[in-house]
């Protein structure tokens, strides 16, 4: 579980986070959404610890991150793991090396468990026959499931995911966003995901959180996004006319 | 103040570039590769350099002693000055800041720009060490070697150019290379490069973890890493020469 109390952000003048708290629950596929600029990166970098944050409190699990020193904080962060929104994977290193590297640094395997380790990460994410390519030689959405694997190596407790299907097919970012939930119970994590994709929203939601303008709107399930009379998050979550469709459907169902 | 604010950032850089490694093992393998990348692959131009520019010593040096008074030595003796106490530690080392200065802040400010350097971060790795350290380590340690093939090969670029241009023989080339030969003056270039190459890794390498923003950005931070390892060499040049050999 990660608790985020009373989180305040500005860069130089700017405010961006204001007071900020939020639960998010282990186990579950935690949502942060809102419109872009709307602070939601900079909320989960400062969940992170790549932000430091004016004032407030992150705890994990009871530990108040935020006040840890660096050498406590890089402890913690080997049980963190996050997948960026570009996939971060170091382009000079192949799939296997990029998915390797955690093992490399943290653990005292083999080589040959650490190849073991790689493949069977590379396998839950469906990567097959692809662990001497570079980065650039395969598509977003493998890069994107190769970072998952590299998230998951060394079975972390939280995962982080920045807005996980940016860039994607529809079919992909649903393949990614099912991918994130079935690691998620499969691994027992708290993982929270950035997005503003609606049909992560309605397919992943556990719980969601909305922010607007720096502050959190609103929070609930997905399906008490429709029973909500939130106008800030209606504009958003119904903006397209499929969206507001559905809801007119729902609504008359 | 803002000239304080970035060297108290760079020292700062440092003292976490100067930390513990995590794993000595995975430092070491960076630090082989790095000198492959940084040392070996520099040999080719440094060689190449290294005979034009002997040759154009010498050939200024016999223009600029064309005179019945002065024995022709003096010309292989003022190439060999040349060569060992400027050429092959000074302008090596800004052809250095040119070649491997902006790949390092190019190389780093990509891996900022995409988020690499924050997944180094969030997997608990020390960023600034594990990218940096090998890096210092393999030039500083590769540097001198390239020092000494440019004294070697600018040497034998001035032989070359002396006989085929006719200014001076081989023997009096010889006799003036070996007339009145200061060793320390070997020892003073090679303690200059390993100065400069620390200066140039770790100035670009400076450049390239605080870059920001997108291509644009890692483009202007090359090409400051370069501009300002320069400058610092050539500041750093006149201190140590002061310094060495006062």
């Amino acid at each position: 579980m990660i608790e985020v109390k009373n989180i305040y952000k500005s860069f130089n003048d700017f405010q961006v986070l204001k007071d900020i708290n939020v639960v998010f629950e282990k186990g579950k596929t935690n949502l942060i959404i809102g419109q872009s600029g709307s602070g939601k990166t900079v909320l989960l970098k400062s969940i992170v610890g790549l932000h430091e944050v004016n004032n407030g409190d992150i705890i994990y699990d009871g530990t108040v991150f935020n006040k840890l020193d660096f050498k406590e904080k890089k402890e913690m962060r080997k049980q963190i793991g996050m997948l960026f929104q570009g996939s971060a994977l170091f382009d000079s290193a192949t799939v296997e090396e990029n998915v390797m590297f955690p093992l490399n640094m943290f653990t005292h395997m083999s080589h040959e468990e650490k190849r073991e380790r790689a493949n069977e990460c590379l396998k839950r994410v469906n990567i097959v026959n692809a662990n001497k390519l570079f980065p650039s030689e395969i598509s977003g959405g493998m890069q994107k499931r190769v970072a998952i694997a590299r998230a998951i190596a060394l079975n972390p407790k939280y995962l982080f995911c920045d807005e996980p299907n940016s860039g994607l097919d529809p079919q992909t970012a649903i393949l990614i966003d099912n991918l994130i939930k079935e690691i998620t119970i499969e691994y027992n994590m708290t993982t929270i995901v950035n997005t503003h994709d609606m049909n992560s929203v309605m397919e992943n939601g556990d719980k969601v959180v909305f922010i607007y303008k720096g502050e959190k709107w609103w929070e609930g399930s997905r399906d008490d996004i429709f029973d909500s009379d939130n106008q800030q998050l209606n504009d958003f979550i119904f903006a397209s006319k499929l969206s507001q469709k559905i809801r007119d459907l729902k609504n008359h169902v | 103040m803002l000239l304080f604010y970035h060297i108290g950032r760079y020292f700062i850089l440092l003292g976490r570039v100067f930390s513990k490694p995590e794993k000595w093992k995975v430092y070491y393998r960076e630090t082989i590769k790095e000198i492959e990348k940084q040392g070996l692959s520099s040999i080719g131009i440094v060689a190449i350099i290294s005979v034009f520019m002997g040759a154009v010593i010498t050939i200024q040096t016999a223009y600029n002693t064309e005179n019945p008074l002065l024995p022709t030595y003096l010309i292989g003796l003022g190439a060999r000055d040349s060569i060992l106490l400027e050429f092959s530690s000074t302008i090596v080392a800004l052809i250095l800041a040119g070649k491997i200065g902006s790949n390092i802040a190019s190389e780093i400010g990509t891996m900022r720009v995409t988020e690499q350097i924050d997944a180094l971060e969030i997997m608990g790795v020390n960023s600034a060490s594990y990218l940096i350290l090998p890096k210092i380590i393999a030039s500083v340690f590769f540097a001198p070697f390239l020092s000494l093939l440019s004294m070697l090969v600018g040497i034998t670029g001035g032989w070359l150019a002396g006989i085929s241009t006719g200014v001076i023989t081989t023997e009096n080339y010889i006799y003036g290379i070996q007339y009145a030969f200061i060793p320390f003056y070997i020892t003073y270039a090679l303690i200059k490069i390993v100065v400069f190459v620390f200066l140039i890794t770790t100035i670009s390498a400076y450049h390239g973890y605080y870059s920001y923003g997108g291509s644009l950005e890692v483009g202007k931070s090359s090409t400051r890493a370069v501009v300002r390892s320069s400058i610092f060499i050539l500041l750093f040049n006149v201190i140590l020469t002061q310094l060495l050999l006062s």
